[in-house]
């Protein structure tokens, strides 16, 4: 091998031809990379432009402003099921932030120097990092039976904004603290170091330097749990009852959009105004990114 | 300074009870499942629900092999499909795109994850089944393996692109400069250093993107066709098993527990936990891999 080399060429323009191949190479693969890129934007162009295009036809205020009439053809409008996800949302996020949170900084700040010692809180710890990491990966559906069983049947609060949005908060937990534990671990270790040696205590520490640089990720965080919550259906599917009636109370069922769309699709085969209940729903979801990112950016 | 430090110490009970309400909740999870679903164990045998190809609750048969079959198809269907333009996305978004096309498919993404799984379902229903039915192979309804692998794949997309990005990303700038300093190519440094000290992040992403396309419910319930059927081949050609309908574990649950009693109820609970348990197989397998690969 070696001797076919010195024979064939000299090392430095051996050197230069591979370099060219490189190349070749680098440009195909790049290229294919600015495909991947480009197939992304065209798919949600497809499904934005045909739900948006077809959803227009639908959407006007007495869409926006009545609630739903029921019937085959999916008459009325959609104002009870906003009301229903906002609810939701609200309840579902103010159960799960903090927990989530909380439970993100304990495992970041606090469980890494007790890893491996003996005693009963590591041995948790350690059991906690598996159920978080176990929860991210359990379908939605089973947050569902959970929540049904748990929370619907066995405490009695029936189909009930508290009985999903309990489950909800259970399935969107290991979003929160996954996306919070990440944003911790980018804070630099001397950030800490230097609070510490100003002498302000680890809790101190903690809330006037690590929690404020690590914010954006973790407001990014929620974020995607907002999202989950207002796009998930399956668990609500099951816990929330589906009567299209505004909700009086933390005990009413409701129907969230999410729902709204799958029981016009489903059910009567309302295509339009699914997908005009649909076209709200996205224009909500972009709402939501663009306050947030403003957010986020203001405190960068 | 005492009231500093005793707080200190309150937080930390504090924090530390909020990280054990997980253990609890997946303690309740697989609990109350279990126990459902126990009496359909007992009554029908952990042999006669896996492999039993039969399920027709009003005669009493009630074999899950078609659910799991259709789960693990359409699964398989949608890594295929969407893995690679994720991972792609990633390298380019963390590597390559330039700030201004970045600022285009970033927020193109993070829509993409946004948009609830309802209106892929509605999308599939009424603009890829209909160009599936197209295809002109008898018994094609357009609903099924085919569709339903598509549209998982556009909603695994974000989730993988997302999670891989972040790991590229947190390579640090001094393994790259490293490698380009020793005379390679961006692109061999994104091959040779980037991606292999990202790849527990790419792997996690992954399991992450299997874990949600097992688990989807309702955009598979509205673009599957829901038969209980193993998915098969309608023709000759293999390949015309895509277009065969199918019924997921996630579907079976959720088409059929609002009117489920009895040990038809439990049966269904029995799908649950034969669900959680095929996606505890595969997080352990993908765990498995990245502690094979550290080494």
């Amino acid at each position: 091998m070696i001797k076919e080399a010195l024979t064939t060429s000299t090392p430095s323009a051996q050197a230069e031809s591979n370099l060219g191949a490189r190349y070749v190479g680098q440009r195909a693969a790049f290229g294919t990379l600015w495909v991947a890129g480009a197939i992304t934007v065209v798919v949600l162009a497809l499904v934005i432009g045909y739900v948006g295009s077809h959803g227009a036809g639908v959407i006007n205020w007495e869409f926006l402003s009545t609630p739903p009439r029921g019937g085959l053809s999916g008459e009325g409008g959609i104002s009870s099921t906003i009301v229903t996800t906002l609810y939701l949302a609200i309840l579902t996020l103010s159960i799960a932030t903090p927990l989530g949170v909380f439970a993100a900084i304990y495992l970041v700040e606090y469980a890494e120097e007790i890893r491996g010692a003996g005693g009963i809180i590591p041995k948790l710890v350690g059991i906690a990092r598996f159920g978080v990491e176990t929860l991210a990966g359990v379908p939605s559906i089973l947050f569902g039976l959970f929540g049904y069983l748990l929370f619907v049947v066995a405490m009695d609060f029936g189909f009930s904004l508290l009985a999903a949005s309990l489950a909800g908060a259970s399935l969107i937990l290991p979003v929160i603290i996954r996306t919070s534990e990440e944003a911790l671990r980018t804070v630099p270790r001397s950030y800490r170091e230097g609070s510490l040696a100003l002498g302000a205590t680890k809790w101190q520490t903690i809330s006037n330097v690590v929690l404020p640089s690590a914010l954006p990720g973790i407001i990014t965080g929620i974020v995607l749990s907002l999202g989950r919550v207002v796009s998930e259906t399956a668990v609500f599917y099951v816990t929330l009852g589906g009567t299209y009636k505004t909700p009086k109370s933390i005990m009413s069922g409701g129907r969230t959009m999410a729902l709204h769309v799958y029981y016009l699709a489903m059910e009567t085969r309302a295509f339009d105004k699914s997908m005009g209940t649909g076209a709200i729903l996205i224009a909500t979801i972009i709402l939501i990114n663009l306050v947030i990112n403003l957010i986020s950016r203001r405190l960068q | 300074m005492q009231v500093r430090y005793a707080v200190d110490r309150g937080v930390k009970y504090v924090l530390l009870a909020s990280a054990l309400i997980s253990i609890f909740i997946v303690f309740m999870i697989g609990a109350l499942t279990v126990r459902e679903g126990l009496p359909a164990f007992r009554e029908i045998g952990l042999k006669g629900l896996l492999l039993g190809t039969s399920w027709r609750p009003q005669s009493g048969a009630y074999g899950l092999m078609p659910m799991i079959a259709g789960s693990i198809v359409v699964t398989i269907g949608a890594v295929l499909l969407g893995v690679p333009l994720a991972l792609g996305c990633a390298i380019f978004l963390a590597e390559i795109a330039p700030d201004v096309v970045r600022g285009i498919v970033r927020p193109a993404i993070e829509l993409l994850a946004g948009i609830p799984s309802v209106v892929y379902g509605l999308f599939g229903m009424v603009v890829l089944v209909p160009l599936i039915r197209k295809i002109p192979v008898p018994y094609n309804t357009g609903f099924g393996v085919l569709s339903a692998s598509m549209v998982l794949a556009i909603m695994i997309l974000p989730t993988v692109t997302n999670i891989s990005e972040d790991a590229i990303r947190s390579v640090p700038r001094s393994y790259r400069e490293g490698s380009l300093a020793l005379g390679t190519t961006h692109w061999q440094t994104i091959t040779g250093v980037v991606l292999p000290s990202a790849r527990s992040g790419i792997v996690a992403a992954i399991i992450l993107g299997v874990g949600r396309a097992l688990g989807e419910t309702m955009a598979m319930i509205m673009v599957i066709g829901n038969s209980v059927i193993i998915p098969s081949p309608l023709t000759d050609n293999l390949l015309t098993m895509a277009l065969s309908q199918a019924r997921t574990l996630t579907g079976n649950i959720a088409v059929e527990i609002n009117y489920a009693t009895g040990i038809h109820e439990s049966a269904l609970y029995a799908t649950g936990v034969v669900l959680f348990v095929l996606i505890m197989i595969v997080n352990s397998i993908a765990r498995l891999l990245l502690r094979e690969r550290s080494n």
